[in-house]
């Protein structure tokens, strides 16, 4: 017997002579075979639980995790604090064990969680409609230029260079699947320039990029980027969703589909997964969204019921002709999503925000008061920043190293590093940060 | 018809009253700087986003509460075929959740993240040997995300050929994530027919196979259930005209330590964690579809990639001439893979081979329990499963006059989630049953009889499961009213 299955040498005398054969490896024989494996696989051999658990606590503890170090770690995933509750929602075994609702009778609680979701991200963007979460924000950004493509069929994404290296990527890769060429705006003091990315636009443009506050911490002028965009152009802004208690949400400025990582929002680091990608559109995209969406019904008494909807955009009833592939997304991380945002509330959601302005601003002074050092660029900032130094980062970063400190992203092309605050960085940790810069710049 | 909300079916921001919270925030630490200065007006919201506002204990009760409308695989069968229901074991989440990963920045210096980075390495290497094939990237987030990589190597490999192909074949009995995510990777979907056996239909694979063709997906064990054992003359044929061989992972657990895809001639597989893995499937994900590809595939794999250093160590590189770039942030779903790697160390080869003959042996099992009831649920093809079977209600739906779809409702009134129904989309009125090798004896008992039973229950009397369920927190739900007026949230 292996671990977790059941059959007994009785249970199988029994199921076999139910069957009909002799021996389970008859149940096998319409494999032909050359094709059976006549070895066993080459894998360790099975171990018991403590010793599995020794073997990955072990791998655990040769990773330095933020509990490790003084983190100021960001670059798309923040060190948040993930409320107790959180966790107990998300490993409570009627959300974390069943599968899709296929069967809503049975499937209430994942449902309403998913319209709560919906409800909260719709708030959040100031957009009417949101899905039930995509895989992350990078593969958001990517299958909001495949609604794009599909919607007015024109063949040009204009990005800005302040989009997350990642999410640039993912799109490229995406892109050159259905057939969408890429034009890059860069940046003029740390946000896009504008001229350029008016420029750029054309009869052609199929949707247009940005990301807000975008890779280097600044915020954005949304309406002006948005405004720029061509009427038959989509534009798609990505949002930080904790940015968002305090700045301009989306759908006040002219923002067609905004898209996000969701991990800030009460979900782990877990070393970049799984957490999840939110998407809000404009009513005139409700049709065209990808993934799955609750609805809010009725069922035969009348009683409010939710159900999944829509489901003729999606793949396993529209098949080749789908708004996306996408089949299991990330219920469970946007559970956590929804779980972190009520415990929030209305005003703590604002609060934290404009504790992270205070502190970001603050971490920004002591670090630009250190000689040499110098902010990047001079836009505002909600809770990330680049400064630049005068000795190369990767050694200002393994100086802080040694000293405990992990004081960013080493920014290389721009000799540069990007600095994330969050509500677990006291003013205590950012001075000592620019203690352990003001060493390694100095050295 | 004005619609009745008890009270636990009021939504968060239905509850709750202005001024109640459980935060509460740290304190402002840092001298106060005119916040209007750091962020002028123009930019800023000018009314909070309207989120919920209740106390912890509310916030507590009400999600508890919701929970339990829900049916999990902790409290009951659930053969849902094609899914791969099977236990979670509890031991993940705890590995999972130790800081060392779980608090681990995804940019962290890959010198600090060596746990990490040998954990990634020792399940890509045994996620190769289980697929015999070389090369893998953890990367995707889901089976689904795995056939785009699929299908955008196969193009990138015909591309490096200077060849442009434009044609996918899938067979007729395939999931939707296979045309869709042909449409997606810019290529056209042909569909291959099957033969009177549930396999593939050779002759039309023939005649459809040309120069034009990039790939073929499939399934093997396919959704039918069944192995089809022409698989080495349709990987011939399809070798043959220069395209690839693409295996979907879905039905992986039917092979484990049995057979290879990749001793098959697959050049690509993906694997869902979240089903042969046992990563729990959390209501709707998370996933994670890590590929293995062969080594004429391999230039193409998704960046970054794990690499062993000469001193033993790990690195992540991103600089492959002729990658197709990348799919998604950072790693993929690290969480994931620490439970599916605790998972193979528990197993072992042994292990995971008995995992998929119990599976096979569970499957053939209920398989014939349900014999009896033949004359009105039928196999669809053949006599015997793989990990799982098709049966038709067709009679059923003829004789008794119920639905495919009011025998899974009732199924719910005994306590029981449905199987699959209505895929795939050949079988008329299907019924797709995994039990998965999890389940005891007596489960597997308990749920034939019950079917028995209501079948015997609708020969007397049809109504009860044309109206079923009867004991679940709401009744039949309205669906085609929900996507006439969609809403879609709460209007506030």
């Amino acid at each position: 017997m292996s671990t977790y299955t059941a059959v007994t040498d009785a249970d199988r005398e029994a199921m076999l002579s139910a069957i009909g054969v002799e021996d389970v490896e008859d149940l096998f024989a319409g494999i032909p075979a050359d094709l059976r494996l006549d070895h066993p696989l080459d894998l360790p051999p099975g171990a018991p639980e403590q010793d599995v658990y020794a073997h990955l606590r072990d791998l655990a503890a040769r990773n330095v995790s933020t509990e490790d170090e003084l983190s100021f770690l960001g670059g798309g995933m923040y060190d948040h604090y993930v409320p107790a509750i959180v966790d107990m929602l998300m490993s409570r075994s009627e959300f974390l064990t069943p599968y899709t609702p296929y069967q809503p009778e049975v499937s209430q609680g994942g449902l309403q969680v998913m319209f709560e979701y919906q409800t909260a991200i719709s708030e959040l963007t100031a957009l009417p409609v949101a899905n039930a979460s995509v895989y992350d924000g990078p593969s958001a950004v990517a299958s909001a230029g495949y609604l794009a493509r599909l919607a007015n069929g024109r063949g040009r994404f204009v990005v800005s260079e302040g989009l997350h290296p990642h999410a640039r990527e993912t799109l490229r890769t995406y892109a050159h699947g259905f057939g969408a060429q890429i034009t890059a705006v860069p940046l003029r003091d740390g946000r896009t320039d504008a001229d350029a990315w008016a420029a750029a636009m054309d009869d052609d443009t199929c949707a247009a990029f940005f990301q807000n506050p975008n890779f280097l911490g600044a915020v954005e002028d949304a309406e002006t980027l948005a405004s720029a965009v061509p009427d038959a152009g989509v534009v798609v802004g990505s949002y930080d969703p904790i940015a968002l208690g305090i700045l301009r949400p989306p759908g006040e400025c002219g923002v067609d589909v905004c898209v996000g990582e969701g991990q800030p929002l009460g979900n782990r680091l877990d070393f970049g997964g799984p957490s999840f990608g939110f998407f809000a559109a404009t009513e005139a995209y409700l049709r065209r969204m990808p993934g799955r969406i609750a609805g809010e019904t009725v069922d035969a008494e009348g009683r409010r019921g939710f159900v999944l909807t829509l489901q003729t955009r999606e793949q396993h009833i529209r098949r080749e002709k789908a708004t996306s592939n996408i089949c299991t997304a990330q219920a469970l991380n946007a559970l956590g999503g929804v779980v972190y945002l009520t415990w929030l509330g209305r005003e703590g959601l604002v609060e934290l925000g404009e504790l992270l302005l205070q502190r970001t601003h603050y971490a920004r002074e002591a670090l630009c008061a250190i000689d040499g050092v110098e902010p990047l660029h001079s836009q505002p900032v909600i809770r990330e920043f680049a400064v630049t130094l005068p000795v190369p980062v990767q050694e200002v970063v393994e100086r802080c190293a040694e000293q405990g400190v992990n004081p960013g992203l080493a920014l290389p092309e721009h000799d540069a590093l990007l600095v994330a605050i969050t509500e677990l960085r006291t003013r205590a940790d950012i001075d000592r940060l620019a203690e352990v810069v003001r060493e390694a710049v100095t050295a | 018809m004005t619609t009745m909300v008890a009270e636990q079916q009021l939504t968060v921001f239905e509850k709750g009253a202005p001024g109640r919270r459980a935060f509460v925030a740290p304190a402002l630490d840092v001298p106060e700087v005119d916040p209007r200065a750091l962020l002028p007006d123009a930019l800023r919201r000018s009314e909070p986003a309207a989120l919920p506002e209740l106390s912890e204990p509310e916030i507590v009760r009400h999600y508890v509460n919701l929970s339990k409308r829900n049916f999990d695989l902790d409290s009951g069968f659930y053969p849902l075929g094609s899914c791969t229901m099977k236990h979670n074991p509890r031991l993940h989440e705890r590995v999972a959740a130790l800081p060392g990963h779980a608090r681990l920045h995804p940019l962290q210096h890959p010198s600090r993240a060596q746990g990490a980075l040998e954990l990634m390495w020792n399940l890509e290497r045994s996620l190769a040997e289980i697929s015999g094939l070389p090369h893998v990237s953890l990367q995707p987030s889901a089976g689904s995300h795995g056939e785009l990589a699929g299908v955008l190597l196969s193009r990138a490999y015909h591309e490096a050929r200077g060849e442009t192909r434009t044609k996918v074949l899938t067979p007729d009995t395939a999931h939707g994530t296979n045309p869709a995510t042909v449409t997606m990777a810019g290529m056209e979907v042909v569909k291959v027919g099957t033969a009177p056996d549930g396999g593939v239909d050779v002759d039309d694979l023939r005649a459809k196979a040309d120069e034009s063709v990039a790939c073929l997906m499939l399934t093997n064990p396919n959704t039918l259930g069944i192995f089809d054992a022409n698989i080495a003359e349709i990987a011939h044929i399809v070798h043959d005209v220069g395209a690839t061989l693409y295996y979907d992972g879905a039905n992986l657990n039917a092979i484990m330590g049995i057979t290879r895809p990749g001793d098959m001639g697959f050049d690509i597989v993906h694997f869902n964690l979240h089903k042969s893995f046992t990563q729990p499937h959390g209501g709707g994900g998370p996933g994670s579809g890590p590929i293995a590809v062969s080594d004429r595939m391999e230039p193409y794999l998704m960046d970054p990639r794990i690499v062993r250093l000469d001193d033993g160590g790990f690195d992540l590189r991103g600089d492959s001439p002729d990658s197709i770039g990348r799919l998604r942030g950072f790693q993929g779903n690290y969480g994931c893979f620490v439970r599916c790697y605790a998972y193979i160390r528990s197993l072992g080869a042994e292990g995971l081979r008995d995992a998929s003959a119990t599976a096979v042996l569970n499957a053939n099992y209920l398989l014939a329990r349900l014999g009896d009831l033949a004359p009105l649920l039928p196999l669809a093809h053949g006599e015997r499963c793989m990990h799982e079977f098709v049966l038709s209600g067709a009679p059923m739906k003829r004789e008794l006059g119920i639905r495919t779809l009011d025998l899974a409702k009732r199924l719910l009134d005994h306590g029981f989630h449905p199987p699959t129904v209505y895929f795939p989309l050949l079988v008329d009125e299907a019924l797709l049953i995994e039990p998965t090798e999890t389940e005891t004896r007596e489960t597997l008992d308990a749920f034939a009889e019950a079917v028995a039973e209501i079948l015997a229950e609708a020969a007397e009397d049809p109504e009860i499961a044309r109206t079923a369920p009867h004991t679940t927190p709401v009744r039949r739900l309205d669906e085609a009213a929900a996507a006439k007026r969609p809403v879609i949230r709460q209007a506030l």
